[in-house]
């Protein structure tokens, strides 16, 4: 009972956690910050991936989101980052698509959030997998193995189109 | 006692504030980044119900991998393509993305 009890502390302060980064990151008004929010964020998703059992998952989550891909954003901030660095991330001036984006994103959560609220889901008290990397290896070369190498295509075509765009195609 | 509903509605409120991010922003690398918030609340939708509907197998961990793949693919060639941009207009403000205007 005390272990269940635990496991729901953990669980809302890991997502008090997350919530708040992600809203720091869409509140605040400097891009590094955003971006040092998101990265909060992302390590924030992966303790609720350990919580949940997918501990191989929560491993990819820690390397490829915050490390590889904040790497990323943050060195695309640095080459495209002019002027004062507290006025880089600023709002949409027109306060009315400001206010509508406000209000789609509030209507959308409300309608979502109480629908899954009052809705009666059917759970399963099953232990989770011992070797939940195996299984989903198994699962990559064996019935998804053709979407897998469409993945594997879908990389390689994004690494070298994104080389091309970022250095320009007509220089030699 | 946390279940399914409780992850299910931190899914919907994460996805919630990155549509916030991108219908309010108006810097192209913070759209970009509200977008991968998305990916993410869709991420913890997929393991939560895996986790409490069919903990014996892992379907939901295999297309949340498959997201995550797509997620890398995207940030990589939408931040190529911003600073592509970039260099053409010296901005990165959504609003002067208007080549394909009339």
């Amino acid at each position: 009972m005390s272990a269940m009890i635990i496991n729901d502390l953990v669980f809302v302060a890991v997502a008090g956690f997350t919530l708040l980064s992600a809203l720091g990151m869409v509140l605040s008004r400097n891009l590094v910050h955003s971006a040092l929010a998101l990265i909060l964020t992302f390590l924030g998703v992966a303790a609720l991936f350990f919580n949940l059992g997918a501990v191989f998952l929560g491993l990819v989550q820690i390397l490829v989101y915050a490390g590889a891909i904040a790497v990323l954003i943050i060195f695309a901030i640095m080459l495209v980052m002019h002027g004062d660095p507290a006025q880089t991330n600023r709002f949409n001036p027109s306060l009315g698509t400001h206010l509508a984006g406000a209000y789609v994103a509030a209507l959308l959560t409300m309608a979502l959030s109480l629908s899954i609220w009052f809705s009666e889901l059917p759970q399963v008290k099953g232990k989770t997998v011992e070797d939940a990397a195996g299984m989903l290896a198994q699962l990559f070369m064996g019935n998804y193995v053709i979407a897998f190498e469409a993945a594997a295509v879908l990389l390689l075509v994004a690494v070298v189109g994104a080389i091309i765009l970022a250095r320009g195609a007509n220089q030699s | 006692m946390i279940g399914l509903n409780h992850y299910l509605i931190l899914g919907t409120c994460l996805f919630g504030i990155g549509i916030y991010g991108v219908l309010a922003k108006r810097n192209a690398v913070a759209v970009l980044m509200s977008i991968e918030l998305m990916l993410n609340a869709v991420n913890i939708n997929f393991v939560a119900v895996n986790r409490f509907i069919r903990p014996d197998e892992v379907l939901g961990q295999l297309f949340a991998i498959f997201v995550i793949v797509v997620a890398a693919a995207e940030v990589a060639v939408g931040l190529a393509l911003i600073l592509s941009i970039f260099r053409h207009t010296k901005s990165v403000n959504l609003h002067d993305f208007n080549l394909l205007k009339w």
